[in-house]
């Protein structure tokens, strides 16, 4: 029996995927991510000197900062900005720049669901932009467990009382990020994990393709 | 021939500290591929655990947890209060998380400590994700209190969770304390006064009880959690504040008695998790609810005795 989703799709296909950088003229990279009405606006700046508080001498630190559409920064904002500095400072290749750090800027345009995996998608296509140093993309997913014991990708906010959110990297299908809300099985989960990394292998040809094309035409910003 | 015996002893002592400091990450693979690490534990076996209920008397429940060095201590405060609109009928559940700087050399006072929020969110979100508690439990609206049908009141708890020894698996530590506490909390007799106000129970004349007598909350399946390390083919469970601080990628897993996930929690890190790996934590997290729910059993048993 097929879940009926409110917005007509079906459990496996993902909200239209709107991508864009190079929109803001003062950061060194930016760009702009969104998944159905969920949109996430990402700047960095760097490296630059780095901050006492901050500064490593072996390698780069990374600093997030989480703005949020409404409101004042409370604990799931640093939460939030706790996963997204772990997460990129998993990507990046640190060592390049001792001494030196790195901001990344999220403000949330509009939150619909899903949205520390838009988040962590729009700061992994800044850092391209700005000519960060990577090991690797890291693409995110949300997926989410209906009563019926049903899972669907990329929920709305209606849809998402039980949430799993996981960041992979699609080239070895490892897992970087996994953060869950609710109670669930374990094998429930599991499953989650594939329609999850299905997900993400998608989406990394929509970036690869669309990062591709901008890379090869404009100069970076941070040279 | 003593002398330079004991000279010897000591520049091999020396050079294998010199060793940890310098190369820390070494020091442990070398540990690690004999399957042991430097405090002499396998890789997947927990530290030892004590619980202490009731050690704070001034609160309507509390806890004291050692995992190891790290130790917690939680603290209940309960108020009556008048409940949301959106949930007349419920009462609520505040934590709050505390690392003073007596926990550990990094955090300073005044500013809080950047983890502090972070475990705070966590703890609040498996607590309400595991449904351990019934808020409705905590309403005073209805049932006895059928005569005061315009009574609209409602229990608050309000839980601090103190650090006072930071030694890695913050949240473990956490996450039992704040469960021990819960499972020794009583919910205190209140009556109205004459003013029509919800006061605590202190045998003055003129009050007119609302619900008899003090009584224990219901707890329905219980979360635990055990964090692991994630460094190359190596799984390590409840690690130190130097191994995490050595290896960087970790894994928080929650599950409660009735083998439900709760929470899978992992923040970036170099290692990436694979589904084997992730089933290896679950496996090892299965076998730690146990341990620590005979723990907590165990100690109930014995206040029950006391009292």
């Amino acid at each position: 029996m097929e879940t009926d989703r409110p917005d007509g799709r079906t459990p496996n296909q993902l909200r239209p995927l709107a991508y864009s950088c190079s929109i803001l003229h003062r950061a060194h990279g930016s760009a702009s991510w969104a998944q159905g009405e969920t949109k996430v606006l990402a700047a960095v700046y760097g490296p630059k000197a780095g901050t006492k508080k901050n500064e490593n001498p072996e390698k780069a630190s990374i600093e997030v900062i989480w703005k949020p559409k409404t409101g004042q920064i409370g604990k799931m904002e640093k939460e939030y900005e706790m996963i997204l500095k772990r997460t990129l400072e998993s990507i990046c290749i640190r060592t390049i720049y001792p001494n030196t750090t790195t901001s990344v800027i999220v403000q949330v345009v509009h939150d619909d669901g899903a949205l520390l995996p838009c988040a962590i998608n729009a700061a992994c296509a800044a850092l391209v932009d700005a000519g960060i140093p990577l090991k690797h993309l890291a693409v995110a997913i949300c997926c989410s467990v209906t009563d019926s014991g049903c899972i669907i990708l990329d929920p709305t906010k209606d849809e998402e009382e039980r949430s799993l959110q996981v960041g992979s990297e699609p080239m070895e299908n490892g897992i970087m990020t996994s953060v869950t809300q609710g109670a669930m099985s374990v094998n429930d989960y599991l499953h989650c994990l594939e329609r999850g990394r299905a997900a993400c292998a998608s989406l990394s040809e929509f970036v690869r393709k669309n990062i591709g094309t901008k890379s090869t035409s404009e100069p970076s910003k941070a040279g | 021939m003593g002398l330079s015996n004991a000279s010897e002893d000591l520049s091999s002592e020396m050079e294998v500290d010199a060793f940890r400091r310098l190369f820390p990450l070494r020091y442990f693979e070398r540990h690690l591929a004999e399957s042991i690490r430097p405090d002499g534990r396998p890789l997947g076996k927990a530290r030892e655990t004590s619980i202490f209920l009731g050690a704070v008397a001034s609160a309507n429940g509390s806890a004291l947890v050692k995992i190891g060095s790290t130790t917690m201590l939680t603290a209940i405060k309960m108020e009556v209060m008048t409940p949301s609109l959106e949930s007349p009928d419920e009462g609520c559940l505040a934590i709050d998380f505390h690392m003073p700087p007596i926990c550990s050399p990094i955090v300073r006072p005044g500013r809080p400590a950047e983890a502090s929020p972070v475990v705070s969110k966590q703890l609040s979100d498996t607590i309400s994700s595991s449904r351990m508690i019934d808020l409705k439990e905590l309403s005073l609206v209805g049932g006895k209190a059928a005569w005061m049908a315009y009574l609209n009141a409602a229990f608050s708890i309000m839980q601090d969770i103190y650090c006072l020894d930071a030694d890695g698996a913050l949240f473990d530590a956490a996450l039992i304390s704040a469960v021990a506490a819960l499972s020794h909390l009583q919910i205190p007799a209140v009556a109205m006064n004459d003013d029509g106000k919800i006061v605590l129970v202190s045998g003055e004349d003129g009050q007119k009880p609302v619900n008899k007598e003090k009584r224990k909350l219901t707890l329905r399946s219980i979360p635990f959690s055990l964090t692991c390390i994630l460094h190359k083919n190596y799984i390590l469970a409840d690690p130190t504040a130097e191994e995490e601080s050595i290896m960087e990628t970790h894994v928080t897993i929650v599950l409660d008695t009735s083998g439900q996930l709760i929470s899978l929690y992992k923040p970036g890190g170099p290692a990436l998790a694979y589904t084997s790996a992730i089933q290896d934590c679950v496996g090892l997290t299965g076998q730690r609810v146990k341990e620590l729910k005979s723990y907590l059993d165990k100690e109930n048993s014995a206040m029950e005795v006391v009292v």
